[in-house]
């Protein structure tokens, strides 16, 4: 008789409680959506049967994985729509879909000109533009480029520093904390040395492909993955986790490679870490002392991004806030803020992904904080851009509490 | 309904159907009368292949011209009903100890090609890359123009072809004895099962397409028929797991053909003789579901680990030849009897024997033998006739009709109602069998609740929808025991927490 009935056809998993289906954002304000059972585990089936099954309104998944962490089934649904416009989306990219996916070109090209590429960014004129050439749309603001790339900060600013500490971690900084926000890691470099960790760059870093799988380019998400998984294998080879501070990278490298492109990552899956889990686990583990400011408060709300939720790890970024004296730490309802990454840039999208988080949004303006705490930065741009509130990561959060020279002496041995 | 008729036919099986819209086709008045849905004996429990014939074509040369000819002609009058699948022929290493490796495979081919049959060898990796699915070790391959029939759409297509030409139909009405006057059959005398009433329909010639119950009906009219009850178990699985029909090249056996046929992949079959007695309620037992699993596994070996959905049996009705009264010699061909030259019995023809996809020929033998009794020499053009739809099948989304019942089968609202008006529906069983309502992976938990509202609103009380929605359950349920193990059995314990409470009937 059969050991086991689980085929590597994960879909075959489905009960078809339905559950999921109650957690799509998409399916509340999008009624013609398949929803996730129906273009999941049900929509693979009849695929399977004629492709002519495959719904091209599956493009608008947000690729939130909510209805993945509802499921009692562990299907992993969104992975399977993935796939599946992977497969059979005949929708070739566009140019714009080409321009929000390859955030290392498009970030490569940008930097050097940053303020001209701001400026023209801010115009009305461009932004026009942008929304009838290109479909993005008009109302969005544009995440800024910043003048100094982080790698290039660090080369000449940090990196000679880092081989004085004795432990190492590896840092993907992801494209966001590279050409949008290099203070970011800049923040993170502080709080790794303060706590006695020397950084060090990956061999080779490219955009984990988040961004160009959302874009339906499968195969070129597959190149940068391939990029990526050698380089963190060749830094844990040397003693060194890969730390980040993006969620969306993060669940991107340890579960969509895997689960969308169909590479296997087991080797180094667990090599790839989130820097507040790292950072919680090693104050729990008695490894590093941690030193507050005297007089630091701030009411903050704190926003679970979706691919947190999917990791399953919120909870460690909201022990560690809370281990901050004069933190007061509100939490927001869990639900998407509707960006999903490049989802809310295009056009099509925008007047629902307004929608999607309007809640959230209503829910931010209730509590009134000083800021929002959030790991990802598309929410980041979402909720600014929605509330004009700011967001800051849990890592920067962290570098402004504490007090940097005493936290060093703490962990000097 | 008029009780005259020019013929009268006993069984809505494929072939009943079939012989209805031959019959009418040739202008004939129709009456065809069935005890319970259409489709409801061997043809709705079935393996769905749609023989090129290469099966027989080394025993048998007669039946494989048959098949090759029948599966032509299906694919021009019913390509809504067949889907081109192909078939391969798989040598496997051990079926070259056992005496059937390549030098047997030459011969198959040529037995095909003798037949009529294009029969191409083929590299084993080339038909890795046709059938990714197919055992990896073969170490031989033939393709064959093998393919899938869906013997629901099939069945159904006739009837609704035999009413469009002035036929009438007749379900839930069993025939309990047979008007006899002197020496001929005169008509049926029938028990209509809901009503419990009981009508005398007449005709002038009286046609037994009642499958394996032929026996009976023979019997009714004072004659003699030996039948062999031969059934045959069936898993299937919860997708479609190969798109090409895999069997394996050497003596036919046990579990040895994998049918990929709509959204499911069907491994088949065995061979039991059964009592009499047992034909009307069919069990799977454990050890034919291993059987089949291991040589299913044989051909596809990802089935040793894919989600098993249901079992069922269906009972061949296989005949004896009339002079070897032992049933040694047992024919799997179609067997035409016209019981005047046999019996002494006039008015009377049986028509039984055969396959589900030799079923046109089988209806024009018997549309033949009734036309010659009647005098009527109008030619046969069901080889040629188009078969219509079942079902409408499209459906806006977001009207009412575009609503979807069952995800997994993606049948509509508009689907189910329009299966209501062409046909007799009184269960949700009969809705399946028009519809594949509720044969998906949650076998109706997810959709029995919207079905069984529609019908029970559509036959004018509402209240009945939930005993409907009970009785389909439970039918459901018994096909999952037998492979209730891994995800199946988290599907019943989710259908048995959904719908206990209030109907502890259903799961006995
Ligand atoms: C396991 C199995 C697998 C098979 N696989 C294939 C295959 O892959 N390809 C293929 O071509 N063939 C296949 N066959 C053969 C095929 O299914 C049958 O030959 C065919 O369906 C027979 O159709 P029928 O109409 O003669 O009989 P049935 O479908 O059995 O119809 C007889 C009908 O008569 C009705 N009836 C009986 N008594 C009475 C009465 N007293 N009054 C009124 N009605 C009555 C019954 O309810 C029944 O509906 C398979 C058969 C089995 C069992
Ligand atoms: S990933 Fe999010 S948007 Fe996509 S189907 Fe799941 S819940 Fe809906
Ligand atoms: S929640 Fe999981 S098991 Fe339930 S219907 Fe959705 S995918 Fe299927």
């Amino acid at each position: 008789m059969q050991k086991r009935n689980i085929s590597p056809n994960n879909f075959e998993q489905c009960v078809k409680c339905a559950i999921c289906t109650d957690f799509c954002p998409v399916l509340k304000v999008l009624p013609s959506y398949p929803g996730p059972k129906h273009g999941g585990p049900d929509g693979e089936r009849l695929r399977l049967k004629n492709a002519l099954f495959f719904d091209s309104n599956l493009k608008y998944c947000l690729n939130c994985k909510r209805c993945e962490v509802a499921c009692p089934s562990g299907v992993r649904i969104a992975d399977i729509i993935h796939s599946a416009r992977d497969r059979y989306g005949e929708d070739r990219p566009s140019l714009r879909d080409w321009m929000l996916a390859n955030t290392d070109t498009m970030g490569t090209l940008a930097s050097p000109f940053a303020p001209v590429v701001n400026g023209a960014l801010g115009l009305g004129v461009t932004k026009s533009v942008l929304d009838g050439v290109m479909k993005i749309d008009h109302r969005r603001t544009f995440p800024k480029y910043a003048g100094r790339k982080f790698t290039t900060w660090f080369r000449r600013e940090a990196e000679a520093a880092q081989a004085g500490y004795k432990k190492q971690v590896s840092y993907f900084h992801g494209c966001y904390v590279n050409y949008n926000y290099p203070q970011l890691g800049k923040d993170f470099v502080r709080v790794m040395n303060a706590l006695g960790y020397g950084v060090r760059l990956l061999d080779k870093e490219k955009c984990c492909g988040v961004a160009m799988m959302s874009g339906g380019m499968f195969d070129a998400a597959r190149r940068n993955a391939a990029v990526n998984l050698a380089s963190v294998g060749a830094a844990a080879s040397e003693g060194r986790l890969t730390l980040t501070t993006s969620s969306t990278c993060t669940l991107t490298m340890r579960e969509e490679y895997p689960g969308v492109l169909g590479i296997d990552n087991e080797a180094v899956r667990d090599d790839i870490v989130l820097a507040v889990r790292f950072i919680f686990e090693a104050v729990e583990r008695g490894e590093v002392q941690l030193a507050f400011k005297e007089g630091f408060r701030a009411r903050a709300a704190y926003h679970v991004p979706c691919h947190m939720e999917k990791l399953g790890w919120s909870l460690f970024t909201r022990a560690l806030m809370e281990r901050i004296p004069g933190m007061e730490l509100v939490p927001l309802e869990s639900i998407c803020c509707g960006i999903a990454g490049t989802y809310g840039f295009k056009k099509e999208n925008y007047e629902r992904s307004q929608r999607i988080g309007q809640p959230l949004f209503d829910n931010i303006a209730q509590v009134r904080p000083d800021f929002v705490v959030c790991e990802c930065e598309t929410c980041k741009w979402q909720i600014e851009m929605s509330t004009g509130v700011e967001v800051r990561n849990p890592i920067s959060v962290l570098a402004e509490a504490l007090d940097l020279e005493a936290t060093a002496a703490l962990n000097h041995q | 309904m008029n009780n005259e008729y020019d013929v009268i036919i006993i069984g809505g099986g494929i072939t009943g159907a079939g012989t209805a819209r031959d019959c009418a086709l040739r202008g004939l008045r129709v009456l065809l009368v069935e005890r319970g849905d259409i489709a409801d004996g061997a043809t709705g429990r079935n393996h769905g292949l749609l023989h090129s014939g290469a099966r027989y074509a080394v025993k048998d040369g007669e039946s494989a011209r048959e098949c090759i000819a029948e599966n032509r002609i299906l694919r021009r009058i019913a390509p809504h009903c067949v889907e081109d699948t192909q078939g391969l022929f798989i040598t496997l290493p051990e079926d070259e100890e056992a005496g059937y490796g390549l030098d047997y495979q030459q011969r198959f081919i040529q037995a095909c090609r003798d037949a009529g049959i294009s029969a191409e060898a083929m590299d084993p990796r080339e038909a890795v890359r046709l059938e990714p699915s197919v055992n990896p070790r073969l170490i031989g391959a033939v393709k064959v123009p093998d393919g899938s029939v869906d013997p629901f759409k099939l069945c159904a297509a006739n009837i609704l072809d035999a009413r469009l030409h002035g036929a009438d139909i007749l379900t839930y009405a069993e025939v309990q004895s047979l008007i006899l006057e002197g020496s001929a059959v005169r008509g049926i005398r029938v028990r209509k099962r809901r009503s419990g009433e009981t009508a005398e329909y007449r005709a002038r010639v009286t046609v037994n397409a009642a499958g394996i119950w032929g026996q009976a009906i023979v019997r009714m009219a004072g004659a003699q028929i030996s039948m062999f009850p031969a059934k045959g178990a069936l898993l299937v699985f919860a997708h479609r797991v190969n798109h090409v029909v895999i069997n394996r090249c050497r003596k036919s056996a046990d579990g040895d053909i994998l049918v990929p046929g709509d959204t499911v992949t069907v491994i088949g079959t065995t061979s039991t003789k059964i009592p009499f007695e047992d034909c009307d309620d069919l069990n799977v037992t454990p050890d034919e579901v291993a059987l089949l699993l291991r040589e299913g596994s044989q051909l596809c070996p990802t089935l040793a680990s894919t989600r098993i959905l249901r079992a069922y049996a269906g009972v061949r009705p296989l005949v004896a030849a009339d002079n070897d009264p032992s049933g040694r010699n047992i024919s799997r061909g179609i067997v035409c009897l016209d019981h005047a030259t046999r019996d002494g019995i006039e008015s009377f023809v049986t028509i039984t024997g055969g396959k589900l996809m030799t079923y046109r020929l089988m209806a024009q033998m018997a549309t033949d033998a009734v036309c010659d009794k009647l005098g009527v020499s109008e030619p046969c053009t069901t080889h040629t006739a188009l078969l219509p739809p079942t079902v409408d099948n499209a459906f806006t989304a977001g009207t009412p009709d575009g609503e979807l019942v069952c995800e997994c089968e993606n049948v509509t609202m508009g689907q189910i109602r329009s299966a209501i008006r062409n046909f007799d529906i009184h269960s949700l069983a009969d809705l399946r069998r028009r519809t594949r309502v509720g044969m998906g992976t949650c076998q109706g938990t997810y959709c029995v609740r919207k079905a069984a509202a529609a019908l029970a609103e559509a036959q004018g009380s509402p209240a009945d929808a939930r005993p409907l929605a009970e009785e389909y359950l439970g039918e459901r349920w018994k096909g999952m025991m037998p492979v209730g193990w891994g995800d199946t059995l988290r599907e019943m314990e989710f259908m048995q927490r959904v719908f206990k409470a209030g109907a502890p009937s259903t799961f006995k």
